[in-house]
Order: C-alpha cells, then structure tokens, then sequence
C-alpha cells in the first residue's frame, strides 16, 4: 500500500513539475530560446505571492488572481524590450542573458527575503484530504495541483488550437522567418509567448509556495526539473510534457520510499535512462 | 499617373555578399510582370527584398507613393505585397484550411475569403483538414498563392510556381491568374520556363548576375534576346 501511495503522490506531483515545465517547453518552442532564469522566474513569482499574502492575509490561492496577470505581463513587456533583442538564429546570446538575469534575481531575492526558507499556508486546505479507501488518501493540495495542470494544459491546447494568435504560435514554430509574409509582428507573437509562459509560471509559482518550502537558492533545481519533464515528454508536445511531469514525479515518489534520501536522484537517473533510450522525447512530433 | 511600384537603383546584401546592382523596376497597376534569369541571378533576392526579407533600408522602393524600403516584412504586408515564397514555406503543424488562414492577420480587406479561395482551387476545399505538406506538389503551391491571396494584396509576388510540378498542373495553376488580376491585384512572377514567362506576362525583366540585363513587352522580345539576356552570351569581359 506504501507503493502505490508513493506512486499516487508522485502522479500528482507530477502536475506540479508538469507546470513547471509547460513555460519552458513554449519559450523553446516557439522561440527557440532556452530561458535559465525559468526556476528563479517560479520562485520570485512565490515571493510576490507571499508578499502579498503579507500584506492583504487572504489565503494564497486568491493570490493567482493578481501574480498571474502581474507575471504574464512582466513576460510580455520583458520580452519587447529585452529578450527579442537576443532570440534568433543563436541560442548562445540568450542563454547569457538569462543566466545573468537567474543570478541577479537571486541575489535580489537573497537581499530582500534572506535567505531563510518560507512556506505559505492554505488554511485548512493544507491538511485536508480525501480517502480513497484502504488507506490509501490524496491530499487537497497535490490533487489542486494536478487539477491545476490539466487546466492550464487544457487550456494552452485549446489555445493553439482554436486561435489566431494561437495559429500564428504554431507557425512561428514551425518557421518563424516568413512568419512576417503574413501580415504579422513576430516580436508581438514573441511577445505573447512569454507572457504565456510567465502565466504558467505564475500558476506554478503559487501553487509551489504553497506546496512546498522555497528559499532564493531554489530556482535552478525547478529550472532542472522543468528541462527534464520537457525532454522526457518531447519537445514541443503539452501532454507530453505532463506524461513527463508525471514520470518525474513518480520516479521521485517511489525513489523517497526506497530511501528518503534516494528521492531526487531517482528522478534523474529514470531521465537519464529515457535520454539515452529515447533521446527525443516519449511523445516527439518528430519521433 | 505613377506606377503602383517604382524601384531604382536598389542594390541588395547578404552580409558582405552583394547580389542586386542598381536595379530599377516598375509595376504598373493591373499588370503581370515576370522575372526571369538564370540560377543566382538575383530573382529570389529581388522578391525577398521587396517583401521585407532582405534589408532594404536607406533606398528607394516606392509602393502606392509611398517609401516602403526598410519597412519590416509584416509592414509591408499590411500596405498590399503579399508573396508566395521559393518552395513555398507552407507551415507543416497547421492544415491547409489554417495556413489560408494565416494569410489574413494582415487586416486587409477585399474580395479574397477562404470560400473565394476555395472557389479558385476546390481540391482545396477537400482537403482543407489535412497538414498543407502532406499535399502534392501542386496543391501545396495552390495553398501558397491561396495564403497570399487571403492578405488582399494590391501586388501579388510568385516565386518560381512551376519549380518540380509537372507541365499539366503548371497550367492549371497559371489558370487561375485571369481571376486574380480580376480581382485588382498586380502580379510579379519569377518563372524558370521563358516560354510559360513570355506567355502570361505584360512585361518582362530579365536578370544577370545581379543587374537587369533586359526588359520589354513580352510578346515583343524574341527568344534570342531574351537567352542571350539569360546567358550574357554578348556580355563584354570586364
């Protein structure tokens, strides 16, 4: 019963890492552009919200509310007037500048916040849990997470699908020269994708802090995460970035319940193993 | 009255590359120009240039009486060039119904819906559902025009249509011109095949090495002039 437990937690784990990586996934998708800032993007966002959960004591939830448009318009003005100057042809230049902006906003986040370790409280929603009969129970808060995930998934897929704007993302993809043949600004469309992305991060960023403890230092190993459940879904594929998610998570909760300290790294070593096994990703369009 | 497109003297790059001398070129409203020339001689570059693919800035391309040089590519599109690409660049994640689609973001309008397109080409309308570059060769150059088309453009730039279509699908594609002037477009077109060129255009350019090495009424140039334009038989070693 422990086993399938674990193997439950981590499925809803999973949701989480799934969010993590769904920003990731679209910068790189559509822009081609690797941000190393994303984690340190997720844990400023769980800053913002305790602040203001600091300053308002409502519970952290309504918080979505005000980080997610405040992060999906940061992404966008972020993108027009730094990061389209450094996306194109080479992914070294953007590569620098989001390590420059990871360090400098952990540092900031250092000077601000210390570099003591916060949780954000729910209320009751962070004991509340739900019985699934023989022993077995789902917490409300790993089970919001997921539910979260298969929205904003849900939600993107649509997008894309069913929209102009969400066409044009998917051309830009596929070819973002000609993109302006057709009438449109790619650095608006740029500009859209990040504010996209920074949603989700926002959404990721809140239902972290209330998840889990977060410090400054925290972002790069969310950043990790994030690259793995990408690489395991396959690029470019939002429900397989979940399946991603969701096997990181999995290989994470069995890993803690063969030994507590095995937790992380065997999450790692189930990527490395589908690295090397299948190096496109479960669920590639190219594969 | 000036033309709807008047270039002069445009030189084009590709880094220290330079692929346009000095080329003038008019368009007037309601004509079809081709461009013909041998590999490398600047056709693509021409048209890539005057959509806002190849910088421009600093020269004179007037488009409707304005100064459309150095715009970017999504500018120009909205004042009226819309172009069907070299191997077409249809996008391979979206079916033929979306690639038609996208043609429109630039706001224009006019004659031209997706149901005029599909009208124009109905194997289109059959197939709209599937991803463009599973289509043959010659449907996928029908989504290509169809995509420029949606824009409403006032001057529409083919680059090399017939390229790896079979003779009989050239024709049927070439068909459709008649309509597309009708609805009030200009049209430039790249064309390999000289005697297809001669035959659908008003006038013709054609380019040598970067220089325009001939231009005239097409029905009033003779093939000899036109290959020996081409090749530069006559050409001076300089």
């Amino acid at each position: 019963m422990d086993w399938i437990n674990a193997i439950v937690q981590g499925v809803l784990l999973g949701g989480l890492y799934a969010l993590f990586a769904a920003g990731l996934s679209l910068m790189f998708g559509v822009m081609r552009f690797v941000n190393l800032a994303h984690g340190d993007f997720i844990i400023a966002g769980a800053f913002g919200a305790m602040v203001l959960v600091e300053l308002t004591g409502l519970n952290p939830l309504w918080m979505l509310l005000v980080v997610v448009p405040v992060m999906g318009a940061v992404g966008y003005l972020g993108q027009r007037l730094v990061l389209n100057r450094v996306v194109g042809q080479d992914l070294l230049p953007s590569i620098l500048v989001t390590f420059g902006f990871s360090v400098i906003l952990q540092n900031l986040m250092q000077e601000t916040f210390s570099a003591d370790s916060r949780r954000l409280s729910a209320g009751a929603l962070d004991t509340a849990s739900f019985s699934l009969g023989s022993g077995l129970s789902v917490g409300a808060v790993p089970l919001l997470m997921f539910v979260a995930a298969l929205l904003v998934l849900g939600s993107l897929n649509w997008f894309f699908a069913r929209t102009n704007m969400g066409r044009l993302l998917r051309a830009t993809s596929d070819d973002p020269e000609i993109i302006g043949l057709m009438g449109a600004d790619r650095r608006h469309i740029f500009g859209i994708a990040m504010l996209l992305a920074s949603a989700v991060v926002g959404v990721a960023a809140v239902l972290l802090a209330i998840k889990t403890n977060f410090d400054p230092a925290a972002g790069p190993i969310r950043l990790l995460f994030a690259f793995e459940a990408v690489i395991i879904g396959g690029l470019g594929n939002l429900w397989g970035t979940l399946i991603g998610g969701v096997i990181l998570g999995v290989a994470q909760g069995v890993g803690a319940q063969i030994d507590p300290g095995f937790q992380v790294l065997a999450g790692h070593i189930v990527f490395l193993v589908i690295l090397v096994l299948r190096p496109q990703g479960l669920f590639s369009r190219s594969g | 009255m000036s033309p709807l497109l008047d270039i002069m003297d445009l030189d084009a790059f590709y880094g220290d590359f330079q692929a346009l001398f000095g080329v003038d070129f008019t368009v007037d409203a309601g004509e079809v120009v081709a461009l013909v020339g041998a590999n490398g001689a600047g056709k693509t570059t021409f048209l890539r240039t005057l959509s806002g693919l190849v910088p421009s800035a600093g020269q004179s391309i007037r488009f409707a009486n304005q100064n459309i040089a150095g715009l970017p590519a999504f500018q120009i599109a909205r004042n009226g060039i819309a172009m069907s690409p070299e191997g077409r660049r249809l996008f391979p994640s979206l079916n033929v119904e979306e690639n038609l689609m996208l043609g429109e973001n630039g706001g224009r309008e006019g004659a031209w819906t997706k149901q005029a397109i599909f009208e124009l080409f109905p194997i289109l309308e059959e197939k709209r559902a599937i991803p463009a570059t599973l289509l043959s060769g010659g449907q996928q150059q029908m989504v290509a025009i169809g995509r420029a088309l949606m824009a409403n453009p006032d001057l529409l730039l083919l680059d090399e249509v017939s390229l790896g279509l079979a003779p009989v699908i050239v024709r049927d594609i070439y068909a459709a011109l008649p309509r597309i002037l009708g609805s009030g477009a200009s049209v430039v077109l790249v064309e390999q095949d000289i005697g297809m060129a001669t035959q659908v255009s008003d006038r013709l350019y054609c380019l040598q090495e970067g220089r325009v090495s001939l231009t005239g009424a097409s029905n009033g140039l003779t093939r000899q002039d036109i290959s020996t334009a081409y090749f530069g038989r006559k050409k001076e070693a300089s």
